[in-house]
């Protein structure tokens, strides 16, 4: 299931799509009620708010819309969720956050996609093509001004790789200038579901082609930091013990009550699209905009994908103990740690990285620390200083600053080698074809030019990385005639 | 006369209302009349009440800072900005210089013309415009650059200078080399002087001369805004006949810009340090302009660290300068890194304020070994006076000099920009929205113009 994020000027529209994408979607939603809870003290319905809520008073006959200034009366998500089974969303509405959104945002079905990427693609893209444009348009309408989508989805189902893909794709043609994020949860190799590698290939091709930027997120390394976590708070060390609502697997606070199996994994996402999102929100001495992301990270227009890595990964509760330097999480910032990708950044190339940094922070921590690192980080030849940095004055619940880093770095090259190996595998085999080809609408060249598509793109990484280490000269200049 | 401020974007809004706070402050009730009504009918528009409203258009494409700034200003209790004086947007231009210049310009051009006509409106006599702005973004540049043309063709006779924050060299934007291109390439034909800050310069005098540990942006656009009001406050030039200058802009430029080629301006203040050491420090001229002189002579950026073994040449040397007489400077390298290479000045205009300003002696900033032999010195050489002190500074020095000071900053732009061309990494941003690899072109050859014209001074 993906959540779209709708960001409007100020404000995004979620969509959240398929199983996982709506589960993350549903952490999302109560964190960011926490955070804003935390910071608003005045129940007064402001910018920041009105960047991923409406605020409506359903007594007004109108529909009930309430500008800026005014209290808040009922928060509803700029969200549109959608699943082909009926199970998370209707766990969602039955749960606190029900109030957050109303029957118009949502779109389910009940059979699934029984993890069929062409079902989801091609059947239920047709079939419900009109509803979702709709739902869309819809939610787009109350927004000012759009900014950008974020969409939450997985690529190993059915629903949330297929029918999320091409929910991107209408978004592309129904809203071509607004930006398109995109959150993906990619499939671990001891992923239970076995055709994920075809349907991973399959949504990558649609990444590749419809999205401005593409965060990828492993399963496994959410898995080794919840793991880490609760290693942390469950040592017993005397005076390590981990304040609960500041570890980035908490939910505490929120209104979720007892927490659920994925629920530390799917919160670890959600603070990530807390982070991206909060220089847009909240005010700071250099704001970063979602449009800057893709502005500074994209140098070319199919090489996307960012390496997301988050500090700190909890506070420690007794504040007598000094909270950890400063600079220390800048280091941890870089180090595989902290990546919700299981990748080698420092043994690849960067391309560009931003670091978004919330708290109380100045820009001189931020200039020595990036002094400090630089040198251990390989660029690429042209963008020696290739950093784009952040500071907004609010941290996160629990925390007096975060970071997050997101690199465009080659090293995503060996996820996609990875994923395309287990796919030759099958496909070599021309095992579970069948039920793609049956799907309506579904050919043979579909997988040829997906395996193409991602073929090409670990090419054009991999053209990078030869530049590694080698000593490219200035690009000779222009002489003028005197 | 008055001096209408254009506040673009983050850093324009944050060091325009910086800027702002300080003429203020320094023009208060304990000060002469004179240099008080002057600086307050400069920068203010007073209310019938007897509030001052700031003369100034803030605009940005995001509302966020744009509130602050108008908030800080109510809430000091002393000056605001004007309610209807200010534009924005929801989204930003997205560090976009083309977004900026192509699109959210053109759109928007009635709205923000209109704001700047009401503020020049409210103004007895104009004395000219100052556009405030960055040129690493997308709105400071863009938008900056777009305002900039419309200024010119609104009011074609006015002296229109814009202030430029550069940034630090080893990045805030990843795209900023290719903005600040295309902002300086463009900026050059529009405007009568162009006033440069460098961050890194900023940076290095807060942490160095201010002993400040943690500095924030805060601390960076104050010093920024302190150079500037010392260079904007009231003073007696040798125009003014025995009163405040009313054209500070006009005979900023015409002291400083004498060929349409140069028009890069950059500034140092002394002394500069923490402010509770100010009212135990005693100054007297000598030593401070002594070390202008010498910061100018070996292009030192602050009053610490200066390369005392950089000489002017005797007069058998003349030819040599910054670049050891080769183009292009930085790039042969070696040039700036030889200890008897000086900085070379087109025009100085030297600033003195506070006490004793008669009895200071400047004569050594008209030697002619530091100017190119165009000029006298005579020419090249300007100074202003004002007897007040500024900013809590007993006495306080600014020299404002178009010099090859900035010759090696601006190199290094272009090349970091034109190795990034070279791959065309990014250029699909901009194409997008409306600037071609053409644009890129003609803006790389106008800067190389430039610096070609800097390197070969003599």
């Amino acid at each position: 299931m993906t959540q779209s994020v709708v960001v409007q000027g100020d404000t995004s529209l979620c969509s959240a799509v398929g199983q996982c994408g709506n589960q993350v979607g549903c952490r999302f939603w109560d964190l960011a009620l926490r955070e804003h809870a935390h910071v608003n003290k005045t129940g007064v319905y402001d910018d920041a708010l009105s960047s991923f809520f409406r605020n409506v008073d359903s007594r007004k006959s109108d529909g009930g819309a309430c500008g800026f200034g005014g209290r808040i009366q009922h928060l509803k998500a700029r969200a549109v969720l959608v699943d082909m089974e009926e199970g998370v969303v209707n766990e969602i509405l039955q749960g606190p956050l029900s109030e957050v959104f109303d029957s118009t945002q949502l779109l389910t079905d009940v059979s699934g996609s029984g993890n069929n990427w062409a079902v989801g693609h091609m059947s239920y893209g047709s079939v419900y093509r009109e509803q979702i444009v709709d739902k869309l348009r819809k939610a787009a309408e109350h927004c000012d001004c759009l900014q950008c989508f974020f969409l939450i989805h997985s690529m190993g189902g059915g629903t949330g790789s297929g029918l999320g893909t091409r929910v991107l794709s209408l978004l592309e043609e129904e809203f071509p200038e607004v930006c398109r994020i995109v959150t993906s949860v990619y499939p671990s190799p001891e992923d239970d579901v076995i055709t994920s590698p075809y349907n991973s290939v399959l949504a990558m091709k649609e990444l590749s082609e419809h999205a401005d930027c593409v965060i990828p997120v492993e399963n496994q390394s959410l898995v080794d930091i919840v793991n880490k976590i609760k290693h942390m708070s469950d040592g017993g060390k005397p005076g390590l013990t981990i304040r609960k609502d500041s570890s980035i697997i908490s939910g505490q606070g929120g209104l979720r009550g007892a927490e659920k199996p994925f629920d530390a994994m799917n919160n670890i996402v959600a603070n990530l699209l807390l982070n991206i999102t909060s220089s847009a929100r909240f005010e700071g001495s250099l704001n970063m905009d979602l449009n800057e992301i893709a502005m500074n990270l994209v140098p070319f227009p199919r090489l996307h994908y960012l390496v997301p890595s988050l500090t700190p990964l909890y506070t420690l509760a007794d504040v007598s103990v000094p909270t950890r330097r400063l600079d220390q999480m800048f280091s941890d910032a870089f180090s595989k740690d902290h990546q919700l990708l299981r990748a080698n950044p420092k043994h690849s190339l960067y391309l560009a990285c931003a670091l978004m940094v919330r708290g109380n922070v100045q820009v001189s921590d931020l200039r020595r620390n990036i002094e400090r690192l630089r040198p251990s980080l390989p660029f690429v030849s042209w963008n020696q200083e290739g950093w784009k940095t952040g500071l907004c004055s609010v941290p996160p619940v629990g925390h007096s600053h975060s970071l997050l880093a997101l690199a465009n770095n080659t090293c995503v090259k060996s996820t996609f080698l990875d994923l395309k190996e287990r796919f030759t595998k099958l496909y070599r085999k021309k095992a579970h074809l069948h039920h793609y080809l049956h799907v309506e609408g579904m050919e043979q060249s579909c997988f040829s030019e997906a395996i193409t598509s991602l073929s090409s793109l670990i090419e054009e990484y991999h053209h990078l990385d030869a530049t590694k280490g080698k000593l490219i000269p200035d690009a000779p200049r222009l002489s003028i005639a005197r | 006369m008055s001096v209408v401020t254009v506040q673009l974007g983050q850093c324009g809004n944050q060091v325009g209302h910086e800027l702002f706070d300080v003429v203020c402050g320094d023009a208060h009730d304990g000060q002469r009349r004179s240099y008080c009504s002057v600086s307050r009918e400069r920068f203010f528009h007073q209310t019938e009440r007897g509030d001052l409203v700031a003369r100034a258009v803030l605009i940005d494409m995001e509302p966020k800072v744009i509130k602050h700034s108008m908030n800080k200003a109510a809430n000091s209790g002393r000056w605001t900005y004007g309610d209807d004086a200010h534009f924005s947007q929801k989204q930003g231009s997205g560090n976009n210089w083309a977004n900026g210049f192509c699109v959210h310009g053109p759109r928007h051009e009635a709205a923000l013309e209109e704001l700047v006509r009401r503020q020049v409106e409210r103004c007895d006599r104009l004395s000219g415009l100052m556009a405030m702005m960055s040129v690493a973004g997308g709105t400071g540049s863009g938008v900056g650059t777009y305002v900039t043309q419309c200024l010119r063709d609104t009011f074609p006779k006015s002296f229109i200078v814009n202030q430029l924050t550069w940034p630090y060299g080893t990045g805030e934007v990843i795209v900023q080399n290719y903005n600040s291109v295309l902002t300086l390439a463009h900026l050059y034909g529009l405007s009568d002087a162009i006033l440069v800050h460098e961050n890194d310069t900023v940076h290095g005098i807060c942490a160095r001369l201010l002993n400040l540990k943690h500095i924030s942006f805060g601390d960076v656009n104050r010093v920024i805004a302190h150079q500037l009001g010392a260079v904007l406050q009231p003073a007696l030039t040798t125009d003014s006949h025995g009163l405040y200058s009313r054209n500070p802009l006009g005979e900023l430029a015409s002291a400083l810009v004498c060929h349409p080629e140069y028009k890069l301006l950059s500034m140092s203040t002394v002394p500069q340090m923490p402010s509770a050491s100010i009212a135990y420090s005693t100054f007297s001229w000598p030593g401070p302009l002594r070390h202008l002189r010498q910061m100018l002579v070996s292009n030192s950026k602050m009053e610490e660290g200066i390369d005392w073994q950089v000489r002017l040449p005797a007069a058998s040397e003349r030819s040599r300068s910054l670049t050891g007489g080769g183009r292009g400077g930085g790039r042969g390298g070696g040039g700036a890194a030889a200890a008897a290479i000086f900085n070379r000045s087109l025009a100085n205009l030297l600033i003195l304020r506070g006490k004793d300003v008669y009895s200071a002696e400047t004569g050594g900033f008209e030697d002619p070994a530091l100017f190119t032999s165009w000029l006298s010195p005579r020419d090249a050489f300007s100074l202003w006076k004002s007897p007040v002190p500024f900013n809590k500074y007993e006495k306080s020095a600014t020299l404002v000099s178009n010099s090859q000071a900035l010759l090696r900053p601006l190199d290094d732009m272009v090349r970091k920009a034109w190795n990034m061309f070279a791959s065309r990494a990014y250029i699909h941003q901009y194409v997008k929205f409306g600037i071609s690899e053409e644009d890129f072109l003609d803006s790389f050859t106008s800067l190389e113009q430039v610096i070609s014209s800097y390197s070969q001074l003599s």
